[in-house]
């Protein structure tokens, strides 16, 4: 365990190193931020009755999604990791007594991390002063704010140990840009990064919930806002978890059959 | 353009050389930007209207912003990159030779790849002008022309100034995406739902409206007959960002870095 | 016929320190540190010379190859080649030179080596029959026969030097500046570069100005030498006079480089 954390440590010090490129982040996500949200005032202030969550909801929606951008985002995917493999560098790391499947999840998980704690608290903290209903509301009880970091949690591993399934996925691909660029899409849409998920017709919307998908961004977000509460949430959370435990686990199956193959085929 | 036709065919004659990459990367191109178009389908499942414009009106804004970005990309590619260009020395070589530098940086990188993208910006604004009832009239296919031109230039204006920063520093520079993403990615909508502020923004200082909203408002019949001439206004935006790639390309050759 | 004289180039490096505190001020106060590339330097080539420039990494030679190639602008000096000052008749001065840099390429990596030539005779607006003679002659001169229908990227090392070579004579320069050409080769296309330029600056009266790290370079093509350490000429003269008294040409340099606490 002490060795991942050692590579979790020096990814994240990595991360915190890049601080013009945070702050070029982090005025592009206040900007993308403000836009997102005048959208949908313009939404709101054609038809009010048709807006599914509540403004100030939305707005928290919103600020919350682009101050955690780096949990999401799946640009955050190590170029690296993809060429040790389509090139074979992948044997040396072989040659170092820790499993793959693992060192590479603490990794992913350090980059993640770092780049949203640089990134999230000057947003949030000028989101908070923005006059309602636009910026970012408080949460509205402190038990739904620890049920909000719990699922914040879940999240990040959740969205870990899918771009594990997208690494592990390229052992058996040649090109894996295109795998990359499906997921990429995929998550976008189904998580509820082009529009929230309650935006969509309740049909398509109940679908969506169910996928994987949902259990990123979707869940902690509207659980922070309050659009999320009662059964409802505790079904959500349930399936956080689930799929975080069936994505790792295929995960580590997948990796265990790469391993045999590069050893026996030589990469 | 003799040069930079050769150096079309040069780059056309690479892409060749890989034809299943290219035309994975072109259908993948097309999708990226499609989860745009069904954030807006999506959205007019609920609503009707937006700020007076009607679903096809959106995409004829969405259609047409995408195509202007997509231009700019695939033929000022080699502004857009143009750190790697500096950091492989290609600039060096560029400066060492007998012709125009802008020419040459443009000629250095064709990115054909982005068909996808435009294939698709094309199929959106056709659907859009199909089941919106525009009252065709030769000047306003001229009109639309124009927004192509005036909306290639002005975005080609934004990657100049990327690169013109780029002589001077390479940190933190990903806030010009704001500049080019943002406006690929939020003219999605006609500006004007943005609200006023954004609009006068849009108008004064970097003239997306120009190239998007304005002439829009003509094409629909809602506006007046001038505002067809707007997307040749925003064409002066080149100006200064000219002045600033020479100030860059000064600066260039007195530090050498 | 290069002059240089009394050329001055310093650049201005931020100073920073490590640490979050010192970043923050950085952002309100740079602190600039000045480094002198090159502190008064002159020489002279006369036309059809060969020459080797020679001196440890940072001592001023590609400041100098930039400053002659008209991409650099000195602080001080001035610089006349073939009459034109470099950087200000850009365009008509770099039709006069071809600039081969050992470690990049100048050839499109994915199209035939002959491709890259005509887009190379579009850029320098080579006239038909000029362009068809000089490739005809460099072709037979470097064996390029059996490459130039092959992308650059299946080629050796070696072959794509050869091929980077002709694509900078192709307009009929009447300087070539070499930029450490025989780096990364094998011995074998080493001695065929070696040769290929002796014949060049022999037959064609081209003139050359050579850096590299590698001595037997030297030996093998020139006789003068220009030797600069930090920023200064610090021999103009014969290979020689670094020899004597050394077993090889590398020994001497490093004594001559201790000897300058370079």
């Amino acid at each position: 365990m002490r060795k991942y954390l050692a590579f979790f440590r020096l990814r994240f010090s990595m991360g915190l190193q890049y601080r013009a490129a945070a702050l070029a982040g982090m005025s592009t996500q206040l900007v993308w931020g403000i836009m997102e949200i005048l959208m949908f005032r313009a939404f709101y202030r054609a038809d009010a009755s048709a807006f599914p969550m509540s403004l100030e909801a939305t707005s928290a929606y919103v600020w919350l999604q682009q101050a955690f951008l780096a949990f999401h985002a799946a640009m955050f995917m190590e170029n690296e990791i993809f060429e040790s493999i389509s090139n074979g560098n992948i044997v040396y790391e072989l040659c170092r007594p820790v499993n793959i499947y693992n060192m590479w999840f603490s990794r992913n998980l350090a980059k993640r991390v770092s780049s949203a704690a640089l990134r999230c608290m000057p947003i949030l903290l000028i989101a908070v002063f923005l006059p309602a209903p636009y910026g970012l509301m408080p949460p509205v009880s402190f038990p739904v704010f620890l049920l909000f970091l719990f699922s914040l949690l879940l999240w990040i591993l959740v969205t870990v140990s899918f771009c594990m399934l997208i690494y592990m996925a390229s052992f058996f691909t040649i090109s894996h840009a295109g795998i990359r660029m499906a997921a990429f899409c995929a998550v976008d849409f189904f998580s509820g990064a082009v529009i929230p998920l309650p935006f969509f017709p309740d049909r398509i919307r109940q679908i969506f919930e169910l996928l994987p998908f949902a259990a990123m961004q979707n869940v902690p977000l509207r659980i922070y806002s309050g659009d999320l509460s009662g059964s409802a949430m505790w079904q959500a959370l349930f399936l956080q978890c689930f799929w975080f435990l069936i994505m790792a686990g295929t995960g580590r199956a997948i990796n265990a059959i790469a391993m045999k193959k590069v050893t026996v085929q030589g990469g | 353009m003799k040069l930079y036709g050769k150096y079309f065919v040069m780059h056309l004659k690479s892409v060749m050389e890989y034809k299943t990459s290219f035309l994975l990367t072109c259908i993948s191109q097309f999708f990226v930007s499609f989860n745009i178009f069904l954030g807006i389908y999506f959205m007019f499942q609920r609503f009707s209207k937006v700020e007076g414009f009607t679903y096809p009106e959106v995409l004829l804004s969405f259609g047409i912003t995408l195509m202007e970005f997509t231009l700019a990309e695939a033929f000022a590619r080699g502004f857009d990159t143009f750190g790697s260009i500096i950091n492989h020395g290609e600039f060096d070589r560029i400066l060492a030779r007998p012709r125009g530098i802008i020419l040459q940086v443009l000629g250095s990188r064709i990115e054909f790849t982005r068909i996808g993208r435009l294939l698709q910006a094309i199929v959106v604004f056709a659907y859009g002008l199909a089941v919106s009832d525009v009252r065709w009239t030769p000047w306003k296919v001229f009109s639309i022309l124009l927004m192509l031109l005036g909306g290639t230039v002005v975005f080609s204006g934004l990657f100049l100034i990327y690169a013109s920063v780029c002589f001077f520093t390479i940190e933190g520079l990903e806030f010009m995406n704001i500049f080019t993403d943002g406006a690929r990615e939020y003219g999605k909508y006609p500006v004007s739902i943005y609200g006023k502020r954004v609009l006068q923004l849009c108008t004064f200082v970097v003239p997306y409206a120009l190239i998007q909203y304005y002439p829009l408002l003509y094409l629909l019949d809602r506006g007046k007959p001038s505002y067809s001439l707007l997307p040749l206004a925003a064409c002066l935006f080149i100006i200064p960002c000219l002045l600033l790639w020479r100030a860059g390309v000064r600066h260039y050759t007195s530090s050498g870095s | 016929m290069i002059t240089l004289t009394h050329v001055c180039k310093t650049y201005k490096v931020s100073k920073r320190d490590a640490g979050f505190s010192s970043a923050l001020k950085a952002l309100f106060h740079r602190e600039y540190e000045r480094i002198s590339a090159l502190d008064d330097v002159s020489f002279t080539i006369s036309d059809g010379e060969m020459v080797g420039y020679i001196g440890p990494n940072g001592a001023g030679k590609s400041s100098t190859i930039k400053i002659l190639s008209g991409i650099l602008v000195p602080d001080a000096g001035t610089c006349l080649v073939n009459g034109l000052i470099p950087w200000k008749n850009r365009i008509e001065h770099v039709k006069n030179i071809g600039v081969v840099f050992g470690q990049r390429t100048q050839l499109w990596w994915d199209v035939p080596i002959l491709d890259s030539f005509e887009l190379l005779k579009e850029i320098y607006q080579i006239s038909t029959p000029l362009y068809r003679q000089n490739l005809e002659q460099l072709t037979e001169m470097l064996d390029l026969s059996a490459l130039l229908k092959t992308p650059a990227r299946q080629l050796s090392l070696g072959q794509r030097m050869r091929c980077e070579l002709a694509g900078s004579l192709l307009h009929s320069p009447k300087i070539l500046f070499l930029d450490e050409p025989t780096i990364g080769l094998d011995a074998v296309s080493k001695l065929a570069v070696r040769d290929f330029i002796l014949k060049l600056n022999a037959e064609k009266k081209t003139t050359v100005i050579l850096t590299t790290h590698d001595m037997q370079d030297i030996e093998a093509l020139t006789s003068r030498i220009i030797l600069i350490g930090k920023g200064q000429i610090l021999l103009d003269g014969h290979i020689h006079q670094i020899k004597e008294g050394f077993d090889s040409t590398e020994e001497g340099l490093a004594s001559f480089y201790k000897s300058h606490h370079i």
